[in-house]
């Protein structure tokens, strides 16, 4: 079982997604430098956190034109699990394998916290191991991270059940005050059509060790692994 | 040719100076030399000011790899690691452009760490502005956390703590002051320094621009009106090339093929390469055609003296240049040979092939003037030691008072700052904002780092040398309360005209209050960084001593939080309650508009003996949180013990002060006597707990418990105190938010 960690220039939560699945859950990991063209025969593919390119132009604007894509791409197509997070989601929008656009957070500032997310589907390879409506803690830490889509395309995705992760409170309220960046319908994270391509803003990959104040992201690590054993 | 003396004093040299130049040079300067002397020889590079009182510092110890004189220190951690730390200060252009200030001494201090050897790992900043219901003070806050935040959360760095004050002196000259702490293996720490004839010097990074030109020489003034026009002096930062240089130096350094090693900051070009030589006792030849610039036409003088940001110089192994060049290209940076290393001493810089500046290394970098400036207590010193307790009649009861405490930006969480840090990044911070003192884990080992920065102006303000000593006590007793055993720290002076005898005066009483702490305690100094002309139109801010403490834990899982963990605990009051010392306290400036009296004593005996209780406690699991009584004294420590924990309560019996304290409510709640400790202790191991404190000599008492949902403070049975501890949270919560969005005064 083989993760690739794709690094981009600038990335920089990729020791931590290498740390989480190689270290912890004990998986085979490896890097994948932007510049290379296939990903080094992983079974899971994620697009970690950072400002790739410093972010400049447009958050993972130039990212999406890395050689590195192409082979992320054929892999997303072949249906191969990839989780892009927080920089990674940003990279997946441009490139055009997950929908949707990123605004600035509401308050116009970064935002650094542990928030909940409510798991709205276990249907994809990255929440299996959930319960339906199961709650994570999990932190943000992002600047542009307001998810938008025009309201056709949201209710579209809402009903096709492509919307997997949402901000709520602990108790699983969806309320304004648990909207930490202003995201339309409080989408957290989505997926694509075909459920294999999941993107979101907070960092799973943080939250896999209880002496860093939660375990709940692990959720995603050992989910992926058991959807590829399962085939 | 012939220097004018309007030149001179345009480059911040004296005549005297001028003679030296021309004495060390054997002739008189051109206008590039006198450009390379100005920035070497001004009091930010080269400490004239205060070198010869710095020595009085320890910094030698057994841990100790690396003390000052060097980009950074470096300590010993066991396993076969180094812990790799320095602070410095970016005070000046925080005031004339706070983002690109701010951003650009974040960057700075990290390029200290990783041109080490070391990768870094957390940063924090001491902050100090002016009072923030001053919408001119509200800005410079809003660009100056913007900044830092901009910088670090780009490049990955955690910001993992720091600590923020306001006071009315730091309105035009407010303080920032960052550390950056790396990781390195105690084998492979690299030095600046460069070294075998022949080898050639390559320029590696962000092109060279004509910005921040003069901006050492800036640090070096007092500011007036004119300030805002010196905006060109401001370096801009590019976090994204740092990124790059950091990930591609870091591997670079693998290879072994590197000499040296040191980041163009401040005097950009000039210093790295006279420090890299002095240091190896070598001359280097560098020509500026081979220069990557960003602009066209720029002279050499300008070449020279640019601070453009994101530039480091390195020492290549002849032969082995292939291997380094291949790193650099593939993070998309073009390493370029610039220069060779020769055996003559001396900088020789040449413009196709002209020479256009011959000087010696040493006499740029190590043989600036030295000043023993002369210094004199201040006659209103004795003055504001002066307190009146009749002036002390409370306007409202105890807990009108803490709630006021609770609010005050000095002590108010400082949520609205660390919520734009990235505080995880690398997954290592074990302790968040508010829940103690700042602790990283180090991965691959079990250990743990806790790290402090702490610097009451006001108490220096009113007594230097103890202030001082307070400083020291305080981030060392933070770093103890983590359950770390303090193994180093680095110290940022910042203070205001040395030219100025009261001034320079209270330089070297904290100097020497440093030292004695440092010595007490054995806590060597492993570098740092002062920051005079701190003054505006002749104000000068608080003298600001700022201390930075690195404690070890070997055990990563004994580490200790502040808050209460659950009810039904014993609270238990380390060192002296028969004393509640109001001089200098939160309470007498917020409550009672009053700065005076003397600041607490410093028992340095006793801090030591805290310093080994409390990591000893901790790896016997006999404690359960830990939490120091400093700004609002005794109440404000028991009250944010309870913060965080989702409104626990807790009910405690204080004994009060003895009467000569002062009103005695006042003092017994808010008096901030140094040296105690608010601890949490299961009743199962308070007997435990208890001799072993007795064992260290520390007084220790059972106050009260945990427990309910409000907080009840009794003095010798009388209740003072009765309040919703959810109540009292919200207060000290929001209370920065507010200010700082304008929404209270």
């Amino acid at each position: 079982m083989k993760f690739a960690i794709v690094v981009f220039p600038g990335s920089n939560c990729d020791h931590d997604a290498y740390h989480a699945a190689r270290h912890v859950l004990g998986a085979d990991a490896t890097f994948v430098w932007h510049k290379e063209t296939d990903l080094a025969g992983a079974d899971i593919v994620i697009l970690p956190g950072g400002f790739s390119h410093g972010d400049y132009l447009r958050t993972g604007a130039i990212a999406r034109f890395s050689p590195v894509m192409g082979a992320v791409a054929a892999f997303a197509a072949a249906g191969g699990p990839v989780l892009g997070i927080c920089n990674g989601f940003q990279v997946l929008l441009e490139a055009g394998l997950l929908e949707g656009a990123m605004l600035r957070n509401a308050g116009l500032r970064f935002v650094c916290e542990h928030v909940h997310v409510r798991v709205e589907q276990t249907s994809t390879p990255f929440t299996a191991l959930a319960s339906p409506r199961q709650v994570l803690t999990i932190p943000i830490a992002h600047g542009e991270g307001n998810y938008y889509a025009p309201p056709e395309a949201v209710e579209r995705l809402e009903a096709a059940g492509q919307v997997v992760f949402r901000y709520v409170t602990a108790d699983g309220e969806v309320t304004p005050e648990a909207n930490p960046n202003g995201s339309v319908n409080h989408i957290a994270g989505i997926t694509n059509a075909a459920r294999n391509v999941v993107g979101l803003m907070p960092h799973p990959e943080r939250a896999c060790e209880s002496v860093l104040g939660s375990a709940d992201g692990l959720l995603f690590f050992e989910s992926a692994v058991a959807a590829v054993k399962a085939g | 040719m012939s220097i004018s003396p309007d030149v001179l004093a345009r480059h911040g040299l004296t005549p005297a100076e001028y003679g030296r130049i021309v004495t060390d040079l054997g002739r008189e300067p051109n206008l590039v030399e006198l450009g390379l002397f100005s920035v070497m020889w001004s009091e930010h590079c080269s400490y004239k000011s205060s070198r010869l009182h710095l020595r009085k510092l320890p910094t030698k110890g057994p841990r100790v790899l690396q003390g000052p004189g060097e980009n950074a220190g470096a300590v010993d951690i066991g396993d076969g690691l180094a812990a790799v730390f320095k602070i410095e200060s970016h005070n000046h252009p925080s005031f004339i452009e706070p983002y690109q200030g701010a951003a650009t001494g974040v960057g700075g201090i990290i390029r200290d760490i990783f041109t080490m050897g070391a990768r870094p790992i957390a940063l924090l900043d001491v902050l100090r502005f002016g009072d923030p219901s001053d919408p001119l003070v509200r800005r410079n806050v809003q660009g100056v956390v913007a900044g830092i935040a901009g910088y670090g959360n780009s490049i990955g760095i955690p910001t993992i703590g720091g600590d923020t004050a306001f006071a009315p002196g730091y309105r035009g000259n407010p303080l920032v002051n960052v550390l950056c702490l790396g990781i390195a293996r105690a084998d492979g720490i690299v030095k600046g320094r460069a070294t075998g004839v022949g080898n050639p010097v390559y320029y590696v990074g962000a092109k060279t621009g004509r910005d921040g030109i003069h901006g050492a020489t800036m640090a070096s003034a007092e500011f007036d009106e004119s300030s805002a026009e010196k905006r060109p002096a401001v370096q801009v930062g590019d976090p994204f090339t740092e990124k790059l240089l950091l990930e591609a130096c870091l591997e670079v350094m693998k290879t072994g093929a590197v000499v040296g090693l040191q980041d163009m900051g401040a005097a950009g070009l000039t210093c790295s390469t006279c420090e890299m030589g002095a240091r190896g006792d070598m001359g280097i030849e560098i020509e500026l055609a081979d220069v990557p610039q960003r602009e066209t036409g720029m002279s050499p003088y300008e070449i020279m003296l640019s601070e453009s940001q994101e530039r480091m110089l390195l020492v290549v192994e002849r032969g082995r240049e292939a291997e380094v060049e291949q790193v650099f290209e593939k993070w998309d940076l073009h390493a370029v040979r610039i220069g060779t290393v020769t055996d003559d001493g001396r900088l020789r810089v040449r413009e196709r092939g002209v020479v256009v500046a011959d000087v010696p290394n040493k006499a740029l970098a190590d043989e600036a003037p030295l000043y023993d400036r002369p210094r004199r207590r201040p006659d209103w010193q004795d003055r504001v030691q002066q307190l009146d307790f009749a002036s002390l009649t409370p306007p409202a009861a105890m807990s009108g008072i803490l709630r006021q405490l609770l609010a005050s930006p000095n002590i108010a969480s400082k949520r609205w700052i660390y919520r734009q840090y990235d505080h995880m990044v690398r997954t290592n911070t074990l302790v968040l904002p508010d829940a103690g003192t700042p602790a990283v884990r180090v991965k691959g080992t079990r250990r743990a780092l806790a790290l402090s920065v702490d610097g009451n102006g006001r108490y220096v303000y009113l007594d230097p040398r103890r202030g001082a000593q307070l400083a020291v006590a305080e981030a060392a007793r933070n770093v103890a309360c983590a359950g770390a055993v303090p193994v180093g720290a680095t110290n940022n002076l910042n203070f205001g005209n040395p030219e100025r005898p009261e001034i320079m005066w209270q330089l070297v009483e904290a100097i020497e209050g440093i030292a004695e702490a440092c010595e007490a305690f054995e806590v060597p100094i492993t570098g740092g960084n002062v920051s005079l002309y701190n003054e505006t139109d002749g104000q000068a801010i608080y003298p600001t001593p700022v201390l930075g403490v690195v404690g070890l834990l070997d055990d990563a899982d004994s580490v200790l939080g502040r808050p209460f963990p659950g009810a039904g605990l014993d609270i238990v009051v380390l060192g002296p309650l028969d004393r509640g010392e109001l001089g200098g306290s939160e309470v007498l400036e917020r409550v009672f508009g009053q700065v005076a009296g003397m600041p607490p004593r410093v028992d340095l005996v006793h801090e030591a003996a805290l310093q080994t209780l409390l990591p000893e406690a901790a790896a016997q699991h006999l404690v359960r949180s830990a939490h120091d009584a400093s700004d609002g004294g005794l109440a404000v420590a028991l009250a944010e013990a309870a913060f965080g924990t989702g409104g626990l309560g807790a009910r405690v019996d204080l004994p009060a002060v003895a009467p000569d304290a002062g009103p005695v409510d006042l003092a017994t709640l808010f008096g901030e006597s140094a040296g105690r400790v608010v601890v949490s202790v299961e009743p199962a191991s308070r007997e435990s707990f208890m001799a072993l404190a007795a064992r260290h000599g520390v007084p220790a008492r059972v106050v009260g418990q945990t427990g309910g949902g409000r907080l009840e403070i009794r003095i010798d049975g009388r209740v003072v105190v009765d309040e919703v501890m959810a109540d009292l949270e919200a207060v000290w919560t929001t209370a920065l938010d507010r200010v700082l969005e304008g929404r209270a005064a």
